[in-house]
């Protein structure tokens, strides 16, 4: 069982940035008729989501995240000793993004930096290792860069995936602080479903090629994508994440002895309101405790849970607030959280 | 209960105008498509408990084979 138990580390601010190049969803007709981009709209709750343009990544979203954290903070950058960036979209196959970071943030080279490839439940594997690294060394502060363009994934023509996602980049400071107490996390993997969400080439199980390029009608529906852009079976992931999600949650609870009108929020990460939805009935959620930014920003994979942080609990995070954080998705991978925030420092969204 | 399951069928399905038979094959009905089936198997996993992955609910072809399978009959 990857159960975790901290004490006396939190993040003390957060900060996050998005693309200012807005797709209205219920416009967004080049390839399917009017109607049937309104049903699909109005089933997964999407109505607006921001595209990064051809030259910016998830590392820019993050930098530009960062950048706002650190001033709004006053951070001095000599005392920053660990970047991890979380992605599936890094800027090279390689070095490593996290590195490139390192030395675009002015940060020293006593940095200790690395990436984490994992996709919608990242952020609280990144929370993990970072409060393992801080707790366990004389590690002065921590950034946990999170970023994705998930845009550039999937296929336009595919409207099992084209209307979903959004980019965005996140950037939270951690550091060790008596203050917090304890915070409890559950992790779990599931790589028997690793076909469930995929993109099939350009790794090297399947390297890139002509072949892998080229787009082709994929089922009886007429969608159309190659095999270098994500597909995903939503009908499975939703029964996958019916089943686990508020099994996990459930059993956190029960093992913290946490009641649920105790929490003061619940973030979950943002798939789409028909999942999300699904979820927090099963789950008897009360709406007021349960931000949401799908509406605006789509799912941001692994940013959902601090961009949804920052958005809609800026000035609602004032003196000590428990949350729970629950999040799953591509792997499978899927985890909760029950986190104390201390008069976390939100900074203003920042757009690129 | 028969006829519980039919109409939590039909709404999720928006075929309330409709009447359907258990040995209906739904997936000739024209509202049958993606977005049904999903609606369906929240329906299935909010009423009946029954979490059934697509490759297995592809066996179920009328809507009795459905009721069945939720019912455990």
């Amino acid at each position: 069982m990857a159960y975790l138990d901290f004490k006396g580390a939190g993040i003390t601010a957060l900060a996050a940035a998005v693309p200012r190049t807005v797709i209205d969803n219920y416009r967004y007709t080049g390839h399917f008729p009017a109607a049937d981009v309104q049903e699909i709209v109005n089933k997964i709750g999407v109505y607006e989501r921001r595209f990064a343009d051809d030259a910016t990544t998830s590392s820019d979203l993050c930098l530009a995240a960062a950048e706002k954290l650190l001033a709004d903070n006053r951070v001095d950058r000599e005392e920053i000793d660990l970047l991890i960036f979380i992605s599936q979209t890094p800027d090279y196959r390689m070095p490593a993004t996290s590195v490139l970071l390192q030395h675009r943030l002015g940060l020293p080279p006593s940095t200790l930096a690395f990436d984490i490839n994992l996709g919608c439940s990242a952020f609280l594997y990144g929370m993990v290792v970072a409060y393992s690294l801080m707790l366990a060394s004389g590690l002065r502060k921590g950034l946990v860069l999170d970023g994705e363009t998930r845009s550039k994934v999937y296929s336009p023509r595919d409207r099992t995936t084209a209307f979903l996602f959004g980019d965005a980049g996140a950037a939270a400071l951690v550091e060790r602080d008596a203050k917090f107490g304890a915070s409890h996390f559950s992790l779990h993997s599931d790589g028997s479903r690793g076909d469930l969400i995929r993109i099939d080439a350009g790794g090297y199980r399947r390297p890139s090629s002509a072949e892998t390029v080229r787009e082709r009608v994929v089922d009886e529906y007429g969608n159309i994508r190659s095999e270098e852009q994500g597909y995903m079976h939503g009908a499975d992931v939703f029964t996958f994440v019916n089943r686990e999600v508020p099994r996990d949650i459930r059993a956190l609870l029960a093992r913290t002895g946490r009641d649920l009108d105790r929490l003061d929020y619940i973030v979950l990460h943002q798939a789409n309101s028909f999942i999300n939805g699904h979820v927090a009935r099963k789950l008897g959620l009360d709406p007021e405790k349960v931000p949401s930014t799908i509406g605006k920003y789509g799912n941001t994979s692994s940013v959902s849970l601090p961009l949804t942080i920052v958005s809609e609990l800026a000035g609602r995070m004032e003196g000590r607030r428990e949350l729970l954080l629950g999040a799953f998705g591509v792997g499978m991978t899927w985890g909760s959280a029950i986190v104390p925030f201390v008069d976390c420092r939100i900074s203003a969204m920042v757009e690129v | 209960m028969k006829q519980k399951f039919i109409e939590r069928f039909k709404e999720s399905l928006q075929l309330e105008d409709r009447d359907i038979h258990m040995d209906d094959e739904f997936r000739e009905y024209e509202e049958w498509d993606s977005l049904a089936y999903l609606s369906l198997i929240a329906m299935l996993d909010e009423d009946y408990d029954m979490r059934l992955e697509e490759a297995d609910f592809q066996e179920l072809r009328t809507v009795g084979q459905v009721y069945d399978a939720a019912t455990g009959t």
